[in-house]
């Protein structure tokens, strides 16, 4: 995977997968990849690696917050409530 | 529902939420403390490393966000400004930047070798095509990928996974690493190949399989 149209679509593969590529950038990656296999394979292998990641999450193992860190914050929310409400009506 | 579609219904569901806590509804605040704890403590976590570190993290920033909320001018930032504010609590945890610019990864490193020319070119990568597409079905596989989730710099795991694990668009994580978008796309796209670089060796060395021997 060294040609220089290869290196070029393989610098831009993930604004390509994330669609956030200029529509004439895209064709031209588009076009290049239709004739290229080892694109295409790099291509799907990349597509599905990011699939899965996107399913990763760091633990599953997550703890309850406390009902005492719960209430100090209600608190201060109804702080935040009670201050901006006294802002409009000053 | 595919992946644009269902990152619209979130930040819809996100600018309402953030309306509804600005108005004070009680049932708004039980719904934010609950998803968004959740979240900042993956986030630290997989930033720190220390669960400890990660529950203080996901408190004091949402103490700061019930604290601020009152400042928050446009709801449709709540998501980014929330993360903007952990990963400032992160930066506090560690006292020094975790998110500090360093030597990029070349392009060059993460490139896999090619045989052949023309027509007969083929990728000297693993075969795929046994990979289940959901991480619940394989134990193994999901312990790889914490492992070289764990193992990325840490200036492409923070760009990794605001985008790709909490769904911040490039936008919204610029706004929180405090970096350009243009900065976002080349460390997200590091990052990605890196780790499915970490899954073609894992493939290679499991199997013992390349796709074209």
């Amino acid at each position: 995977m060294k040609d220089q149209d290869c290196e070029v679509v393989f610098a831009r593969l993930s604004e390509y997968l994330d669609q956030e590529l200029p529509a004439a950038t895209c064709e031209e990656l588009v076009r290049h990849i239709q004739d290229c296999a080892p694109c295409v394979e790099f291509v799907d292998s990349l597509r599905k690696s990011v699939g899965l990641h996107r399913s990763y999450r760091p633990t599953d193992d997550l703890p309850a917050i406390s009902p005492t860190v719960k209430q100090s914050l209600r608190e201060t929310y109804r702080r935040m409530l009670e201050a901006r409400a006294s802002g409009r009506t000053d | 529902m595919n992946v644009v579609g269902h990152k619209a219904n979130a930040a819809q569901a996100d600018i309402q939420l953030a309306r509804d806590l600005l108005a004070g509804k009680l049932e708004a605040f039980d719904h934010f403390v609950t998803a968004y704890h959740d979240k900042i403590f993956r986030y630290g976590y997989a930033m720190c490393g220390q669960r400890e570190d990660a529950e203080e993290i996901a408190q004091e920033t949402l103490m700061k966000v019930f604290e601020n909320l009152g400042q928050l001018r446009e709801p449709e930032r709540l998501k980014p400004w929330v993360f903007r504010i952990a990963k400032n609590a992160c930066l506090m945890k560690r006292r020094k930047s975790v998110f500090a610019p360093h030597a990029e990864v070349s392009l060059d490193q993460l490139m896999p070798s090619k045989s052949g020319d023309g027509d007969g070119a083929r990728l000297e990568i693993a075969d795929w095509s046994g990979l289940p597409d959901h991480l619940a079905m394989d134990a193994e596989l999901r312990e790889r990928l914490r492992i070289g989730v764990h193992a990325l710099p840490e200036t492409y795991r923070a760009v990794f996974l605001l985008r790709d694990v909490e769904g911040l668009s490039t936008e919204e994580a610029a706004e929180v690493l405090g970096v350009s978008t243009d900065v976002i796309k080349q460390r997200l796209h590091r990052g990605r190949l890196i780790l499915r670089k970490e899954l073609d060796d894992y493939l290679r060395a499991a199997k013992g399989t390349l796709k074209h021997p």
